[in-house]
């Protein structure tokens, strides 16, 4: 039993890219059929779970696309959200009745992450020299300023109405998407979600993955090791914005409409407390991460406010659960740095650098100092 | 200044530089009022090894690091492999630039002056300054007075390489207070080091190209292979940090020739080593250059290490070169043993 | 120190200047806008210039404390001084009053501020940097979210005690609550000054922000520093809370986010760790932000702040005055 699923295990190792494709087919096929039992089934029916789920995809691209930037390279982006908006906006005016241009959703999808990745480069290629907390700082302003743009320039985005009438993507057999079913905008979400895993996987284990890595342990010795940090640090940055490209246009389509309010700080901040939950670096908990917390806000609170509701009980029946997520996102990020770095789910490297101090081996000496100043020089 | 468009210069007397891998001129580096380095020469030629010596604080981690890359001297200049890589006009393009740049924020900001307010006369008013602006660059460009060259510099015209450039240029270096990827394995830190030298891009790696696994599996096996060189063979999948300090000081030395570097620079490669493995790293150092044809510039304190392997010896004291020569002569050398005052040059 | 005199002279000079340059632009009703955005921006861009320049720490949830502080003034007005909301005409009883407000403002303040270090930061001195910067964003939404609980999630109004004086000055007139908040502004920042420069803790920051090893090895506590420096930086915040609430009138649970964003501007654009410059660069960044609304692109004041840090930390990360005072704190 144990050697046929060691076996089992290695084969999934050695196909990698095949076992991440039949594992999201798998996920994507049971969670519709998990929901029609109890107790899913009775909070509410299972078209709702399909959308809700479909909504979640588009958090979980968005974790992926950040976890490259924040887990991988060790860039902290606080903006995140501003390439999200860059995308649904991109896609807003491409195919939508507001510019009367109707581009088809399938090439817009890559259009959008042009275009965020396009910002990406331009916001990058000047700042990623600077240090990390600065970086911090200017992709939270940068984040800041897109949403203010598309909220101000009303003549070319309406404001604070945003723009209306976003055109449903289209396939040869099932026709035109409908906002009624849901189903194939999940199904679509499954799809993109297996590919980019496997894409980040594959990056992950290249030259480059293994340059944002290194640069994350200590920039100049990887500069000193023929890495070229500026332009390594610039393609993380630009394929975290073309992945959140990807959920823009896609979430775009999926509501149908697009204004600045979505695309906030707690965006931006929501998607981060769920690359630090899920585990930065790891891909898989970063998935699961997002997923999870998107399922708290969304379903579990509701249901909490619902159950407290009908208890009657003084206090508890007047909170609005809804209202705190991002006090418990709040508590959950300061907790987890606190208490587990690492995250629920976290690669095997992240647990080692942040429990690094324990596991070091007596009379080894004095260690690599990690710290990217190069004050002793 | 001579300057090429390439951004590369190559040295006027080349007679004998054809033999030198490294050729430093009249290298000066100034902190404020401190002179850290003062008009140091080094020539190292082509597989031979030289050591820079000199008593703490002679000056020998900042000159080192104008070396490769790290500190830009205030002049002087380094030629690697006959291209100056340190000190040079690298950007010369840029300097067109920076004459206009100033003028045109002027012209920007009035054109969005003139835009806010309407009025001519503020239009009127910036143009004149914007002449005024880009006339005075010429003029600075034309006289070249040291704070137009200060400028310059600041804006990266007369950048020097950076560290990254200077492993492609041939230089691989190790750390004097170690600085390995301590999460990652020894096979992962040669790995990194070989990163100029594999070509596999990005789109490769996402569509798993034949190209990218081939060239995957080969990088792999040279890793492997320079780990059994430095004498790690066998250890590839022990996490950096868990090894033990005399091997981290060879994984580095590995790291460094993943990218088949001509010259090998050491920072003081014996540090903190025990006497057994310091005649490992000395063995090791002969080795290298005898199998790879390596020249080695080796940065160090302990006496037994330079007198060993070198070729010839550099020494610095005060900032400045006071003798260079065999082991022999420095050994004999009467500022040398004053530098060293009551510590003589071998124990 | 020896050249103090004409130092001061040179600086006092060229603050007049600039405050004249200022008036004659932006006329007397926008003035004393820039005069308390000004003061209130310098003060908590100094909290962030100070924990920066002693812990490498950017505390992003410092514009929080700034909010806290308004809600905490408010608290304190209205809760045990039991005020109402009309002004005080009896000149001494009004000034004990404020004084009241300021002062216990002022030491709330920087209790949070030192309980906040000692659990949210103290533990992960040592950790990667991402580490505390997260927890640092972690704080800041806790504390918005604190107050949301506590008092309410829309606007609330704070007691508008101080009469609407106004006197005339320079040709026109100024409210005396302007007058007011500047010079406690002033004279906070004069404190601080004289505090790092002078006394014996504020060397111990000093030598901290230089080189926490050696300053340890010289005998500094370093985590009574540390701590020091976050009650002292949250303690002004505070006092910056009390004038927002006195001139604004009404506070809300999210006013923090912006404000700190703009105060962590005009600390970079001073040279963070640069106390002097970090006061400047709010008094800059206020200036840009009137201007901006007096040229009728007040929509876009908050666009122009953010494209101003950006340019900053492009071409010139070390700010205008840069270490070039070596002022660090």
């Amino acid at each position: 039993m144990r050697s046929s699923l060691a076996a089992v295990v290695a084969l999934a190792r050695r196909h990698r890219s095949l076992t991440i494709l039949i594992g999201w087919a798998l996920v994507g096929a049971l969670l519709p059929m998990i929901v029609l039992i109890p107790p899913f089934s009775t909070f509410q029916g299972q078209g709702l779970w399909i959308g809700g789920f479909a909504n979640a995809g588009v958090f979980i691209l968005l974790a992926l696309g950040l976890n490259i930037v924040v887990g991988q390279a060790g860039l902290l982006d606080l903006g995140y959200a501003a390439f999200f908006a860059i995308g649904s906006y991109a896609y807003a005016f491409g195919a939508s009745s507001f510019t009367g241009l109707h581009v088809p959703f399938w090439p817009m999808l890559l259009i959008g992450a042009l275009a965020a990745a396009t910002f990406g480069v331009l916001l990058g290629a000047p700042t990623l020299r600077l240090r990390g907390d600065y970086l911090a700082i200017v992709t939270l302003g940068f984040g800041e300023i897109v949403p203010a743009v598309f909220l101000n320039a009303d003549k070319y985005t309406r404001g604070t109405n945003g723009i209306g009438g976003v055109a449903q993507p289209e396939l040869p057999i099932i026709g035109k998407f409908t906002f009624s079913d849901s189903l194939p905008f999940y199904v679509t979400m499954v799809v993109i979600l297996a590919l980019v895993m496997v894409f980040i996987y594959r990056l992950q284990e290249s030259r480059l993955g293994r340059a944002w890595q290194a640069i994350r342990e200590d920039e100049l010795a990887a500069s000193s090791a023929g890495v070229n940090t500026i332009t390594t640090k610039l393609l993380a940055f630009a394929l975290g914005a073309s992945t959140a490209g990807f959920a823009g246009v896609f979430n775009a389509s999926k509501l149908g409409i697009v204004s600045p309010d979505q695309f906030g700080f707690a965006v931006s901040f929501t998607v981060l407390a769920m690359v630090v939950l899920g585990g930065m670096g790891n891909a898989w908990g970063v998935a699961v991460g997002a997923f999870t917390l998107y399922m708290i806000q969304s379903v579990l609170l509701k249901q909490l406010n619902q159950f407290f509701g009908g208890l009657h009980i003084p206090v508890l029946q007047n909170i609005d659960f809804v209202q705190y997520q991002f006090l418990l996102y709040g508590l959950a990020l300061v907790g987890m740095m606190l208490l587990r770095p690492e995250g629920l789910f976290p690669s095997r490297r992240r647990q080692q650098e942040l429990h690094g101090d324990a596991d070091t081996v007596d009379g080894a000496g004095p260690t690599a100092e990690t710290s990217d100043a190069l004050a002793d020089r | 200044m001579t300057a090429d468009a390439a951004g590369v210069t190559l040295d006027a007397d080349t007679a004998p530089a054809a033999d030198l891998i490294l050729r430093a001129r009249q290298v000066t580096k100034r902190f404020g009022g401190l002179t850290a380095v003062y008009d140091v020469n080094l020539d190292i030629a082509r597989g031979s090894i030289v050591s820079l010596i000199g008593p703490n604080g002679a000056g020998k981690t900042t000159f080192f690091n104008v070396i490769v890359g790290i500190i830009d001297p205030t002049s002087g200049h380094v030629s690697i492999g006959g291209r100056r890589l340190v000190g040079r006009p690298s950007r010369a393009w840029l300097e067109p630039v920076v004459w206009i740049a100033p003028a045109t924020v002027v012209a920007v900001l009035t054109a969005l002056a003139w835009f806010v307010t309407g009025s001519p006369e503020v239009a009127a008013g910036g143009s004149v300054i914007a002449l005024f602006a880009l006339a005075a660059m010429f003029l600075a460009a034309i006289i070249r007075p040291h704070s137009y060259v200060r400028l310059l510099s600041r804006n990266g015209v007369f950048r020097s390489a950076k560290p990254n450039e200077m492993v492609n240029a041939g230089i691989g270096r190790t750390f004097q207070n170690i600085r390995l990827f301590a999460n990652m394995t020894a096979l992962e830190n040669v790995l990194v080091g070989m990163h100029s030298k594999l070509a596999a891009s990005p789109l490769d790696a996402l569509l798993s190209t034949s190209r990218a696994r081939s060239e995957e599996a080969a990088a792999e096996q040279r890793a492997l292979q320079l780990l059994s060189t430095v004498g790690l063979g066998g250890r590839g999948s022990v996490v950096a940090r868990n090894l033990p300090y005399g091997d981290q000081r060879r994984l580095e030395v590995a790291r460094a020739l993943a990218s088949e570097p001509s010259l090998l620079l050491l920072d003081e490669p014996t540090a903190g080593m025990n006497p057994q493995e310091t005649e490992t790293m000395m063995a090791l150092i002969k080795k290298l250059r005898l199998d790879l044809g390596l020249s080695v510039l080796l940065i160090e304190h302990d006496m037994r290490v330079v007198m060993g392997v070198s070729d010839r010896i550099s020494v610095l004291d005060h900032g400045e070169l006071i003798a260079e020569g065999t082991p022999e002569e420095i050994r004999r050398d009467p500022k040398v043993i004053e530098a060293y005052l009551g510590k003589p040059p071998e124990r | 120190m020896r050249t103090d005199g004409r130092r001061v002279l040179r600086i006092t000079a060229s603050v007049a200047g600039a405050l004249l340059v200022a008036y004659v632009v932006l006329g007397v009703q926008q003035f004393q806008n820039f005069l308390t955005l000004g003061a209130i921006y310098a003060l908590v861009a100094l909290g962030y210039t100070m924990v920066y320049g002693i812990i490498e720490l950017i505390n992003f949830a410092h514009g929080d404390v700034f909010m806290v502080g308004a809600f905490a003034s408010m608290w304190i007005m209205t809760v045990p001084l039991g005020l109402a909301d009309r002004p005080i005409e009896d000149p001494i009883r009004l000034a004990g009053v404020l004084l009241i407000v300021v002062v216990a403002t002022m030491l709330l303040m920087g209790t949070i501020g030192v309980i906040i270090e000692r659990f949210a930061y103290r533990p992960l001195r040592h950790a990667p940097r991402l580490a505390p910067l997260i927890t640092a964003i972690g704080v800041s939404f806790i504390l918005q979210n604190i107050i949301q609980a506590v008092f309410s999630p829309s606007p609330i109004g704070v007691p508008q005690v101080f009469p609407r004086v106004k006197i005339d000055l320079l040709g026109g007139s100024i409210g005396v609550l302007n007058i007011f908040m500047v010079i406690v502004a002033l004279a906070l920042m004069l404190g601080l000054q004289l505090f790092v420069g002078r006394t014996r803790l504020g060397r111990a920051m000093r030598s901290t922000a230089q080189d926490r090893q050696a300053a340890e090895l010289m005998g500094v506590d370093i985590n009574q520093t540390i701590a020091i420096t976050f009650l002292i930086a949250a303690a002004l915040a505070g006092a910056a809370g009390v004038i927002q609430g006195l001139y604004f009138g009404s506070i809300q649970f999210n006013l923090g986010f912006f404000a700190g964003l703009k105060a962590f501007t005009a600390a970079v654009l001073g040279g963070i760790g640069n106390t002097t410059g970090a006061a400047i660069g709010g008094f800059v960044i206020a200036f840009i932000e009137v201007l901006a609304a007096q040229l009728g692109f007040s929509r876009w004041s908050e666009v122009a702040v953010f494209t101003v840090l950006i340019l900053v930390l492009v071409f010139r990360p070390s700010g205008i005055l840069g270490q070039a005072l070596g002022e660090r704190a």
